[in-house]
């Protein structure tokens, strides 16, 4: 069920194009990621749903109702900030029951509201302490039960994790889904962080230049990114040149460095016609054969150029003839699996199936 | 590193030596300011509280100073936050105006205060004049503090009050108020400090009723006055040191209030 739909929404600042005739819907206790780098125009684009600005043109409807001239404090959205704008002068409780304030409720009820939404964020008992000495992922569920209190029907979150330290932002990304599923509210995210959109969400849309360059589940958007940009910024991505000889169910492809290949058309989601084409190839779907392994894939001969240790992987680039830049390949470090050196001559197993033909 | 050091002496002395001097001769008990001093009194101080206009131009002083300080204050408040909180065209030269009066000779002020005053409005002089002209010269001193204390807010703090539920009126109210109070107290006690001791624009445009400045000068003509005066002078020096002291204080707790680091006060 569409909860959000955004149809022909613009938005300029000045000379600025920061939004471009979006069109977008949002569902019913979906996990909504807004994905981009930075000036894509994915928090102006919170920022429009929150209320906090006006598009130029184009409608906005949450949960049926229209939102021209609805202010932000009157919109079933809740915002966490990526600051979090803890206010400084009032204490934890305080901050958490803030938008209570207008509420008919009795003042145990409200107390009782407090408790309860410090307890789901796990801060049971923290209601006392002042909010300017807490922790920074402290502020951040301080920021996420002052939001969730409301029961809004969207909870807006603005790079809400990229304040925080490398382990506790993938432990609040876990708890984030959790929460998430616990209270079936939408979750509307954005973030540069394509890892951290991959991770939680249902759906992302992948913004470029104020529109939306893709809009897809996690997986769908892994394995067959539309455009080159598009899979240039969601995860590495091997970039191939090549020619399409024809097309059909199976496509017919003249590949650099790795000859004709039949690719399922399914792998083509942004669309091709005859002539050159970029062909995209993910890291861990080559793999080096070592000496005399054997394989029912195809096999393409190479040199090692470069070895990053990673611990649990290592990546190698292997440069093969025909091919402009190295292919760049992943390998779990399994017992037993060498490490190889610089220089070393291999062979790279690929198959056709993992092939993606990327629109411009 | 000596000759810094000495050079730090030389300049506090040259700086607070004539200070030093008004306490030493308002507890002189002496008719004449002259060394050696001649043992301690207060009846100086006792006369002060003798003279009827002497407590008339001090009231004066007072209800001109609170109700400068609460203008200058008001206005200080309405122009920082819009400076602060908003964008529109011409706004940095807007605010680079607004502090011109810090550097104009305060002389021209008075002169073109008292033209705008007596010929174009054709109003008497009366503390009303003053108070108005008061106000102007200390806006530049309020915008300054609490320009610092808005912009000092994360911009965030308003927005998410307004996402809770709460108008622009009660957000400003509930959020924006409580964290600028520090910088309100501190822009209260400044304008009343310097109304109190300002003096080229209140001699300028005061008309019957003299304030204390005004008043001083005028005893000066009368010798024996002179301890007297200084007596006045204590008074005077040790209230704007308290009420400055306090305004310090109050934007250093602001700073805290606020989780900011300190980078260097406007006093």
């Amino acid at each position: 069920m569409t909860l959000i739909n955004l149809a022909g929404v613009n938005k300029h600042f000045g000379d600025y194009h920061a939004l471009r005739d979006i069109d977008l819907n949002i569902h019913q206790g979906e996990f909504f990621s807004l994905l981009g780098p930075s000036g894509c125009g994915k928090t102006t684009l919170l920022r429009v749903i929150a209320g906090f600005e006006d598009p130029d043109s184009g409608s906005l409807h949450i949960d049926g109702r229209g939102m021209a001239g609805v202010g932000p404090n009157l919109r079933p959205t809740n915002m966490v900030f990526q600051s979090y704008a803890i206010f400084p002068h009032l204490s934890v409780a305080e901050n958490v029951g803030f938008g209570l304030r207008r509420s008919a409720m009795s003042k145990p009820d409200k107390a009782r509201a407090v408790g309860e939404a410090l307890e789901m964020v796990g801060l049971g008992g923290y209601g006392n302490r002042a909010a300017n000495a807490l922790s920074g992922g402290q502020r951040q569920r301080v920021a996420l039960a002052r939001a969730l209190i409301l029961k809004p029907k969207v909870l807006l979150l603005d790079e809400p994790l990229s304040a925080l330290d490398k382990k506790i932002r993938e432990q609040m990304q876990v708890e984030l889904m959790k929460l998430q599923r616990e209270v079936g509210i939408t979750f509307i995210l954005v973030t540069h962080d394509q890892e951290e959109a991959l991770v939680m969400s249902d759906r992302i849309a992948v913004m470029f230049e104020g529109g939306i360059g893709q809009l897809d589940d996690p997986e769908t958007l892994y394995r067959r990114p539309a455009t080159e940009r598009v899979a240039g910024f969601i995860g590495m991505m091997n970039f191939l040149r090549g020619q399409v000889t024809s097309t059909g169910a199976e496509i017919e492809v003249e590949v650099e460095g790795l000859g004709r290949c039949r690719v399922p058309a399914e792998q083509a989601p942004g669309g091709v016609s005859a002539g050159a084409v970029s062909v995209g190839i993910r890291p861990e779907t080559l793999s080096l054969l070592f000496e005399g392994e054997r394989t029912d894939r195809m096999e393409v001969a190479g040199r090692v150029d470069e070895v990053v240790y990673y611990g649990d992987m290592t990546y190698y680039d292997v440069a093969v003839d025909g091919i402009e830049k190295p292919l760049t390949l992943s390998m779990k470090n399994l017992i037993g699996r060498p490490v190889l050196d610089v220089g070393m001559p291999t062979r790279v197993a690929w198959d056709e199936r993992s092939l993606v033909l990327l629109g411009r | 590193m000596r000759g810094l050091r000495f050079y730090a002496i030389a300049y506090l002395v040259f700086l607070y030596a004539p200070i030093a001097l008004l306490p030493l001769f308002a507890f002189n008990d002496a008719d004449i300011i002259a060394f050696p001093l001649s043992g301690g009194t207060t009846r100086w101080f006792a006369e002060l509280t003798q003279s009827a206009s002497l407590l008339d131009a001090a009231r004066n002083s007072l209800i001109i100073a609170a109700t400068t300080a609460v203008l200058s204050t008001v206005l200080g408040v309405c122009a920082a936050r819009a400076a602060t909180m908003a964008d529109w065209p011409l706004k940095r030269p807007m605010m680079g105006l607004i502090m011109l009066p810090l550097v104009l000779p305060e002389i021209i002020v008075a002169v073109s205060l008292l033209v705008l005053a007596v010929q174009v409005f054709g109003l008497g002089l009366s503390n009303t004049t003053i108070i108005a002209a008061h106000t102007l010269i200390c806006m530049p001193f309020s915008i300054a503090v609490l320009n610092g204390a808005f912009q000092n807010l994360d911009p965030a703090l308003e927005e998410a009050a307004l996402d809770l539920g709460e108008t622009r009126l009660s957000a400003f109210r509930l959020v924006l108020l409580p964290l600028v109070m520090p910088g309100i107290v501190s822009s209260l006690l400044i304008s009343f400090t310097i109304s109190l001791d300002e003096f080229i624009i209140a001699f300028f445009l005061s008309g019957a009723n003299p304030t204390m400045p005004v008043y001083i000068w005028g005893l000066l003509r009368f010798p024996g006055q002179l301890p007297v005066v200084m007596a006045l002078g204590t008074i005077l020096v040790a209230l704007s040191i308290v009420l400055l002291t306090i305004a310090e204080i109050m934007r250093r707790r602001g700073l805290k209030r606020a989780g900011l680091r300190d980078r260097g006060g406007f006093l």
